[in-house]
Formats: structure tokens, sequence, C-alpha cells
């Protein structure tokens, strides 16, 4: 279990390091990263000084070293547009798209797994796939179209709900079904193929063999059973979750990280920018690590064979 | 009898492929767009701004409305799907091709060979694609080429992951260890061996991929990092839209449902593709 554990970890420090590696070469795509961090408007002595002051004149491999321990110091950098810390401007943000991001899940479970869960009881019949063909359609639908139906239907026509910004929990209905849709065909077609999965095993036929209802065998053992996949799924669907934000938020003018990430495109604060692009892969390297550590333990087989 | 029998079923069977005819008819709709558009794209018409579906001005109509400069929002759908299907079709082949020669690479060479192109693909599929592209556009530009580009960037770890599976299980097989000891080199392995005998999986792959770089290309182009005015994109067209959806529904409404329907085909045909795939394993 320790090996397991120091092994994987291992695995994720190669994988930041890797993204922290990336992200400093995106970043001299263009050759000129200062470009990236001036105003359009700035002459050429602005962005002479800007270099020097940077340190952006020196070595490439001596810049990507000081890069490398301001991020184990966890050091984001200063935004020059807004003048304030990175990470306090992300802080700022940080609770909205938690917030934004929790009722997407809440909506992705609470729809998603009894749609799966009634595709697998009911395979091979009309209604399972009709039920199929709905969640492949969520799958398909562009958020930013949904959620723009949505504001039209819901805000601007029947007015029931606002069709933009934060404060109340009305003001979360629409973004959070907007993100969670995707989630929940996600959702919907791992519980189906998990119950599948287990409505085939011996133990199922027993128990129906003993006159065990269906309801029972669902709440006793079927939820249980499947409960597996659908953990390990949940930590890839948070990173899912605050990529979506990107555009979910920009769609109802949601003040969290993804709205966050547009502006700043716009206003060329590439600082922050590439504060939030680390702090995604950190956050889906730290999910996934936790999956597979979950996964060990919820299900001591994986131990045994020593993969997850 | 016998005949209509099988007529009827044969045509079932060929209804039954109806993503496949709907995802034709797009590209065809995409091909022919200058003749099939009744107006110019981007032809303005100040006097015959933001009019509702149907509306008729000087014998021509403007069958889904018009849009904040006067476009016609029909001519604009009809091109708009040539941005979008020649935007996704030149990234998926682009990141398929850098990504299948990766994987079966990897899974052919093994070695640090394999180490290596595999970590390098945990690497970037630990950054979420929408970020990763995202970031890469604000360094590069936006524009049509830098979307292809970037998409391609974003999504080749997908192919490799695939690939290398898929050749890992038959690197060890008869027929290649055969073709090895007569003495064919790498190249010569991965193209004529292997590579004919995982394209199966690779297909329904590009297929997915190919719906999911659609709507990456609009959700770019809807967030202004895309296709750049005045080249007509669904995306593009979503965004102003949802800035006139109390007034003029229609211009958000009609470019979002072409993306629906061709994200939507792409999909059901990549999940029929696996069905089938599946059985005859």
């Amino acid at each position: 279990m320790l090996r397991f554990l120091l092994q994987r970890g291992g695995q994720a420090l190669v994988a930041v390091f890797g993204v922290v590696t990336l992200v400093f070469f995106i970043q001299r795509l263009t050759g000129d990263p200062v470009l990236l961090l001036v105003p359009e408007t700035a002459t050429e002595q602005d962005i002479e000084a800007m270099r020097v002051s940077l340190g952006l004149d020196r070595p490439l491999g001596v810049q990507y070293v000081e890069f490398l321990f301001d991020m184990l110091r966890l050091d984001l950098g200063r935004s020059f547009v807004q003048n304030a810390q990175v990470w306090d401007i992300l802080l700022s943000r940080i609770p909205q798209t938690l917030q934004l991001a929790a009722g997407a899940l809440v909506v992705a479970l609470l729809i998603g797994l009894p749609l799966g869960l009634i595709m697998a009881l009911t395979r091979g019949r009309a209604i399972s796939r009709a039920i199929m063909g709905l969640v492949l359609a969520f799958q398909s639908l562009p958020t930013f179209w949904s959620g723009i139906m949505m504001i039209l239907v819901f805000g601007v026509w029947l007015k029931w709900l606002p069709p933009s910004g934060t404060g109340t929990l009305a003001h979360l209905v629409m973004p959070s079904i907007a993100l969670g849709l995707l989630s929940l065909a996600t959702y919907a077609r791992i519980m189906r193929s998990a119950v599948i999965d287990e409505l085939g095993k011996d133990y199922v036929r027993s128990a129906r063999a003993r006159g065990v209802t269906t309801g029972r065998l669902v709440r006793r053992h079927l939820l249980r059973n499947s409960s597996i996949p659908v953990i390990s799924i949940t930590a890839l669907e948070l990173s899912q979750l605050l990529a979506g934000a990107v555009i979910v938020e920009t769609v109802f003018a949601w003040p969290g990280l993804g709205l966050l990430t547009v502006q700043s495109i716009a206003s060329r604060d590439f600082m922050v920018v590439q504060a939030v692009v680390l702090l995604g892969a950190f956050v889906t390297i730290a999910a996934n690590l936790a999956a597979d550590i979950l996964y060990t333990v919820v299900d001591p087989r994986v131990r045994l064979t020593g993969k997850a | 009898m016998s005949a209509a029998v099988s007529l009827r079923a044969r045509s079932a069977r060929a209804l039954s492929w109806w993503p496949a005819w709907l995802l034709g008819l797009l590209v065809l709709a995409a091909i022919f767009a200058p003749w099939l558009a009744p107006m110019d794209p981007d032809r303005q018409n100040l006097l015959a701004r933001l009019k509702d579906p149907g509306f008729e001005t000087r014998g021509a109509t403007y069958w889904l409305g018009s849009d904040e400069l006067g476009r016609d929002v029909l001519s604009r759908v009809i091109h708009g799907a040539r941005v979008s299907i020649s935007v996704a079709v030149l990234s998926v082949l682009l990141s398929g091709a850098v990504g299948v020669a990766v994987g079966m690479l990897a899974g052919y060479l093994r070695g640090w060979v394999e180490t290596v192109l595999m970590r390098l693909v945990d690497i970037f599929l630990s950054i979420p694609a929408i970020l990763l592209a995202i970031i890469t556009v604000a360094v590069l530009g936006p524009g049509f080429v830098n979307v292809i580009l970037v998409l391609a960037l974003t999504r080749w770890p997908r192919y490799a992951r695939v690939a290398y599976g898929q050749t890992l299980a038959i690197a060890d097989r008869p027929f290649v260890r055969l073709s090895r000891a007569m003495g064919a080199g790498t190249p010569r392995v991965l193209w004529q061996h292997i590579l004919p005998n995982i394209a199966g999986p690779l297909l329904v792959v590009a297929t997915l991929e190919f719906g999911l770089m659609v709507l990456f290309e609009a959700g770019l182009s809807f967030l202004g990092l895309g296709v750049q005015p005045p080249m007509a994109s669904w995306g593009a067209m979503l965004s102003v839209g949802r800035n006139y959806i109390a007034t003029a529904w229609w211009i958000a409404t009609f470019p979002g449902l072409a993306l629906f329907l061709l994200v939507l085909s792409a999909n059901m045909l990549g999940d029929r593709m696996g069905d089938v795939i599946g059985k005859g394993r």
C-alpha cells in the first residue's frame, strides 16, 4: 500500500513539474513573453524597461529555473493590469466557481445516476433506448447554447429566473443546469454500465432466485457496488467542471474563475490567465491522485493486483 | 415477397444510421454553401437590422431573420458550417496524425521511448483541454489557422492513448513478429501491419473527437478567441446573439441549433461505430 502511494504520488509530482514546464514554454511560443504583459499602447522603451525589470532579458535557462522556484514557493506573481497579487485575485473568485461546480455536480448526480440505473434495469427496451438518446443529446449540447436558450425561455419569456448575475439561489439554477448537463451524461453512462456489470454477477442471480425484489436488490447491493466507478469519475468530472465554467460563467456573467480568465485575456493580463491554467492543472492532478487512492481504499481487490 | 421484406429490413437498417445521413447532409451544406445560401453572408443591410424570421424586403426573404448588421442569419448559418467543419476536420487530421504516430511508437518500441512519450501524454492530459487551448490562443492570438494548431496541440494525447493501448495488444502477434524477422524496418511494420489493425477504434475516437472539435471551435469563437469576424462562425454568432437575446432571439437560436445537430450526429455516429466494432471483436 505504501509503495503504491509513493509511486502514485511520484507520478503526480512528475506531472506537476511537466505542467509547469509546459506552461513556461507556451508563454514563449511567440518568442517574446513581454508582449503578453504590456498594454497595446506601450512604446519600445516601456517594453524594454519591463523586460529588464522582470528579468526577461536573461538567458532562458535562468528564467526557467527561477520560474520553477516561484512555483515551488507557490508564488504566482503580480498582475500588472490590476496591480495586485495574482493569488488575491484568484482567491476573490474561487468561492463563486466552487458554488457553481457544486450546483452542477448536484444536478449531474441527482439526475444522472437515476437515469443510468433505469437504463440498466430496462436494458433492451424502448425506454432504455429513449433515455440513451436523451443522454447523448445532453452530451452534444453546447453549454453556451443551452445556457442562452434557458436565459431566453426562463429569463426573458417566462421571467421565472434571473437571466444572469449572482446573489441568490435562483441565480445559481440555470448556470448549474447548463454546466451540469455534460457531467450528467457521463454519470448516466457510467452508472448504466456499472449496474449492468453487477446484474450479470452470480450473487444477483441467486438473490433473484431467492425471490429478492428488484427494489431491495437495488437498495441493498447494486447501489453500493456500483459506487466505485462513480467515485472515481467524480474526480475527473471536477476538472471538467472547472474547465466548463469558463464558458458557462461567460454566458451567465457569473463572476468566478472562468469569467476572470476571459476578462484577463481581453485585458491582456497574462499572469492571471497562466495562474488559472496552472490551478486547473493542479486540481486535475490532485483529483486524479485522490481518485486512485480512494479506489484502493474502497476496493481492496485493486491493491492485490497493484494497479489502479 | 422476400424482396419486399429484405427491402424493408434494408431501409430500416439504413434509417438506423441516420446520424451518418445527417452528418453527410451538413457536410454537403458546407461544401455547397455559396450555392445554397440565399444571400451573401457578409452583405450588410442597415435598413433590415434585427428583423424577424420571414421578413421580406425588395424581393429578398430573411427566412431565419437578420442580425444586428442586417445580414441574413440563414446564409450565415450555412456558411458557418464551412468554418465549423473545416476547422474540425483539419484539427482531427493533425492531432490524429501526431497522436497515432506517438502512440504507435511508444507501444511498439517500448523502453525509454515509451516512458518519455507516455509521460508526456499524461502531462498534456492533466491540463483541462479547454484551458490549454485558451492559454495557447492567448499567446498565439486568435484566427483560423491558430485555432486548428491549438486544437491539435490540445487533443493529440487522446489518440496517443488509444493507439498505444491497441499497439501493445497486437505488437506481439505472430504476423508482426514474422514481418520483423523478415527484415521489415519499424516504419514499415507500423504503417503496413499495425496501423491497419488498429484503425477501427481510432476511427471511432476520431468521430467522437470531431464532435468535440466542433464544440471547441465554437466555444473559442464564442469567447472571441477563435475564428475572427467577419468570417461566419456559429460560436461568434452565438456570442452576438447572447447580447440581443431579449430583442432578437433568432440570432443565437439557429446557429446553436445547427451546432447541436452537427455535434449530435457525430456523437451518435461515433457511438454506433463503437457498438459495431465492439460486437465484431
